[in-house]
């Protein structure tokens, strides 16, 4: 027996391989949006990773550091390094903001590190270029989508940094790329005004008769000092040494501190499940409805193909074809187009979409085995129209008039 | 007259039902004989296609009784269980128009019926092409349909209903594409067939220049056969 749909296409190949390209480029954006929800639970879950943390502590009842604000006094960590089970504790901030750089300006993570070098959480675990930050002024690692040089200076807030060190795969949890700074520095960009603001600042204490009181020399100038200082930071990173479990250190964090601890699963569940979690459910409309529109051309163009052929399905009823291979003749033909559309839409995902798209586009194999699968199932349902219009054809047709 | 080839007796169809009833076949009795190519002859609406329908097993007749060499296949109800399979074994169909699988070459499309029969492609394909020596379209056997003529395609066809050896053939209107040389040379090969594998062939035909090619002829009539006698036919 020969292979009907296979003659058929090859009969009518131009109309299959158009077809199956257009269906390819929907596929292949349907391909590139899972490979951008993908890339922004990895985005999220490398930022976890590259904190070197196995503990969270935040303010107490916030969802922070990266869901929400947090903010605790930066000499707590002293506290939590006693612990049993804490093997290091070191201060973070997280402030985002707009970097100006030659060509435009840039989206950062800012993050002030305690210093210490690499090893201590927080800091970038390896680099592409440069060295690490060495000095605890003004020096900057970026990550390299940043589009800054080594050697680079950067403006933020007040004070000018140097690129010193490069380093990729840091981002944040909207894919942003990271800047690490010193962490005294960090604190002081998050709160430092600019000398009119801190000019207003003191004038307007001076005049609050509760804080200049006469015959109390020295404590207008003590709560300016007060005022003009930062002892905040928005989280300490925590590792766990080896051996003890990290729910268990989180619990003797919570009941001593009295602050909120995460531990990474819970801090994945933040970042994924809340995070990210609208941006996550507007792609999967997005892949609803392209799934929709993609299943409604292969029906349309399939049942287009199939009243085409009406007459020779006729015929082929009359000379005792089974039914059977009727509808084999027009599901083969549909998963043939679908087929033809997974591989232009994967080559247009791979080779078109994720290169150029400005986030990070994940194509993870299994997802494509999934698309494919889904495709095949659209395909044999999208199938279904024209098998019941072929099959309703009454081989009498075929006799005519 | 044995009790081979086609036996229809007291044939009826009714279409439809209640006052929009149409009584499209009231009285068909035939027979026609091994090896005996008979025309069907009537006015338009006269029951010609119903009849060839009831026959080809794709519409059920009302009431009668039809045979198929020595089997009953009609009476007051089928009697056979898979009609596909009679169609596919049993009977050659050649329409009007040719109607050829247009994306199947013209060997494939004669070969196909053998195949849907279970029979080996090349074995199914060697049987084609004998049938293509004698229709004399042996040249075109590797053309695709859309690039034959008329003729050639309505020769294919003919190949196509010839070619699982149907102890019938039913022809409706076969040689209305042709011209009237080519109409004739149809008929002649019809005969040939009839003769050379006992095949009992019906041919509806309004084209009087071949009406003379059959030795038997029935009239229909408001869905009533008149057999004409065959006295003085002998196909030139
Ligand atoms: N499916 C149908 N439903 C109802 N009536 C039908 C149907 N098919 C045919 N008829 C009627 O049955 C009668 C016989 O029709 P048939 O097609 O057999 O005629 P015919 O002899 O083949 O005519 P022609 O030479 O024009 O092809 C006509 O009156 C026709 O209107
Ligand atoms: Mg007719």
């Amino acid at each position: 027996m020969i292979s009907l749909a296979g003659r058929d296409i090859l009969h009518a190949w131009g109309k299959f391989v158009f077809t199956g390209m257009g269906l390819g480029l929907l596929i292949g954006i349907t391909l590139s949006m899972a490979g951008i929800y993908r890339g922004m639970v990895d985005d999220a879950k490398v930022l976890l990773d590259n904190s070197g943390a196995d503990l969270w502590v935040v303010q107490k009842d916030t969802l922070g550091p990266y869901a929400e604000p947090s903010s605790i006094y930066d000499d707590i960590w002293r506290g939590i390094r006693g612990i049993p089970g804490v093997d290091q504790a070191a201060n973070i901030t997280y402030l985002t903001m707009q970097v100006s750089k030659k060509g435009g300006d840039v989206r950062v993570l800012v993050a002030g590190m305690t210093p210490g070098g690499p090893g201590i959480p927080g800091w970038p675990p390896y680099l592409v270029a440069g060295r690490q930050i060495t000095r605890s002024h003004y020096e900057a690692v970026a990550d390299i989508t940043s589009g800054l040089k080594l050697g680079e200076c950067i403006k933020l807030r007040r004070n000018h940094y140097t690129i010193v060190g490069l380093t990729r795969r840091m981002v944040s949890s909207n894919g942003d790329p990271m800047i690490f700074i010193p962490l005294k520095d960090a604190q002081e960009e998050q709160f430092l005004k600019d000398n009119d603001a801190i000019w207003a600042q003191r004038r307007r204490t001076a005049e609050n008769p509760a804080f200049n009181r006469p015959g109390v020399p020295g404590l207008l100038g003590a709560i300016i000092a007060s005022q003009s200082t930062n002892p905040y930071v928005n989280a300490i990173l925590v590792r766990v040494k080896k051996g003890y479990d990290p729910e268990q250190v989180a619990e003797s964090i919570r009941r001593w501190k009295r602050l909120t601890v995460y531990t990474r699963s819970q801090m994945e569940e933040i970042v994924v499940g809340k995070l990210i979690a609208t941006a996550a459910k507007q792609i999967f409309m997005f892949l609803v409805i392209l799934s929709l529109v993609s299943s409604a051309i292969v029906a349309f163009i399939i049942y287009t193909l199939t009243l085409g052929k009406i007459r020779e399905i006729a015929v082929l009823k009359l000379i005792g074809t089974k039914n059977r291979t009727i509808v084999g003749l027009i599901m083969q033909q549909s998963i043939a187009l679908g087929v033809i559309g997974f591989v232009v839409g994967k080559i247009a995902a791979t080779l078109l979409m994720a290169p150029i798209f400005p986030k990070y586009v994940l194509l993870e194999p299994l997802d494509s085995v999934i698309g494919f699968i889904a495709v095949v199932v659209i395909c044999i349902l999208s199938s279904i129209v024209a098998i019941h219009a072929a099959l309703k054809v009454d081989p009498a047709e075929a006799i005519g008039g | 007259m044995g009790d081979k080839g086609i036996q229809i007796m007291g044939l009826r169809k009714r279409y439809g039902s209640g006052n929009t009833a149409v009584e499209a076949l009231k009285k068909v009795d035939m027979h026609v004989a091994p090896g005996e190519v008979v025309g069907l002859i009537g006015p338009s609406g006269s029951g010609k296609t119903t009849l060839l329908k009831c026959l080809g097993a794709v519409i059920e007749p009302t009431a009668g009784k039809m045979i198929l060499g020595d089997d009953v296949i009609y009476d007051d109800g089928w009697k056979v269980k898979d009609l596909r399979v009679l169609r596919r074994d049993r009977i050659g169909f050649v329409f009007q128009a040719p109607y050829l699988i247009p994306f199947l070459d013209v060997t494939d499309n004669v070969a196909l019926l053998p195949m849907l029969a279970g029979v080996p492609n090349a074995e199914a394909r060697k049987r084609a092409r004998e049938l293509f020596k004698a229709l004399d379209v042996e040249h075109r056997a590797k053309v695709m349909p859309s690039q034959l003529s008329g003729g050639e395609q309505q020769r294919v066809a003919i190949a196509r209903g010839l070619v699982n050896r149907p102890p019938v053939i039913l022809a409706d209107e076969p040689t209305a594409p042709l011209d009237s040389e080519r109409a004739v040379a149809v008929i002649r090969i019809l005969n040939d067939v009839a003769k050379k594998f006992e095949t009992a062939i019906i041919v509806v035909t309004h084209d009087g220049i071949i009406i003379p090619a059959f030795r038997r002829i029935y009239h229909i009539r408001d869905g009533v056969t008149y057999e004409e006698a065959g006295e003085g036919r002998e196909f030139a």
